[in-house]
């Protein structure tokens, strides 16, 4: 499945639109604020990319861009983001997870406080979930060797 | 023998659950008990209080904080099971 399929509409279609799911995952994070959206769909949109790029092009393509020690990295760094902001509500003297008490520390009232509090565990969610959807695919595709598993090509 | 059994507790077991089915609140009924504790608070305070205009995303992310970050754990928590049980490093550890 991972391999190199050599076809050029699939590799030429894949590359125009990688870039701008990437942007639109960025956007349905931002707008789920507004709009029907959030870290989890977002974070969706964006792995999804990446599993294109490893399905038209090949696992190596898909591990240059994203390197994989990264990856496991940002599984760990986005619950970190989020935990990380209920403990600095701790911190501005709140209750965990209490987002208001954090106009204590950002330039902006109560209400606002709220509102960045919730932008940022939204990013904790985002990462996260992009990290743990690529990972798990390349662990489920290659049986865990995280190699192409068609081995090298003649 | 086994068999009729099971399927006369199969039959009264699904007797009994249409039956509490049919004492539900109507569909779309304003006076549900899910639809008059928490829910008119949320839907009339969400923009006042934290000036998020979508209601879904200050109740997930804000009045249920708690259970978001336990959601975004059992997806890390999943994404580890997934590398403990698959993962193999190529020199054979």
């Amino acid at each position: 499945m991972v391999n190199d399929l050599d076809d050029i509409i699939i590799k030429f279609g894949s590359r125009i639109m990688i870039p701008f799911m990437q942007l639109y995952g960025l956007y349905v994070y931002v707008h789920g604020h507004s709009s029907p959206g959030g870290g989890f769909q977002g974070g969706c949109i964006v792995a999804a990319s990446f599993i294109l790029l490893a399905v038209a092009f090949d696992l190596n393509e898909s591990k240059k861009r994203l390197k994989e020690k990264l990856n496991t990295l940002f599984c760990a760094v986005g619950v970190f983001i989020y935990t990380g902001t209920g403990f600095l509500c701790l911190v501005a003297a709140g209750n965990f997870l209490d987002y208001g008490k954090l106009s204590r520390i950002l330039p902006v009232d109560t209400f606002m406080a709220r509102y960045y509090g919730m932008a940022m565990i939204e990013l904790g969610v985002q990462i996260t979930v992009m990290a743990v959807m690529v990972s798990i695919f390349l662990d489920l595709v290659t049986r865990g060797q995280h190699e192409d598993v068609l081995g090298p090509r003649p | 023998m086994n068999r009729i059994a099971a399927v006369v507790v199969c039959i009264i077991a699904g007797f009994l659950l249409l039956y509490s089915a049919s004492r539900f609140p109507r569909w779309s009924d304003p006076n549900q008990p899910a639809s008059v504790h928490v829910s008119p608070r949320y839907i009339e305070k969400t923009v006042a209080e934290t000036r998020v205009p979508n209601a879904v995303t200050s109740v997930l992310a804000d009045y249920r904080g708690y259970d978001t970050m336990f959601e975004t754990s059992v997806i890390f928590t999943a994404g580890i099971a997934v590398m403990m049980l698959l993962r193999r490093s190529s020199d054979g550890k």
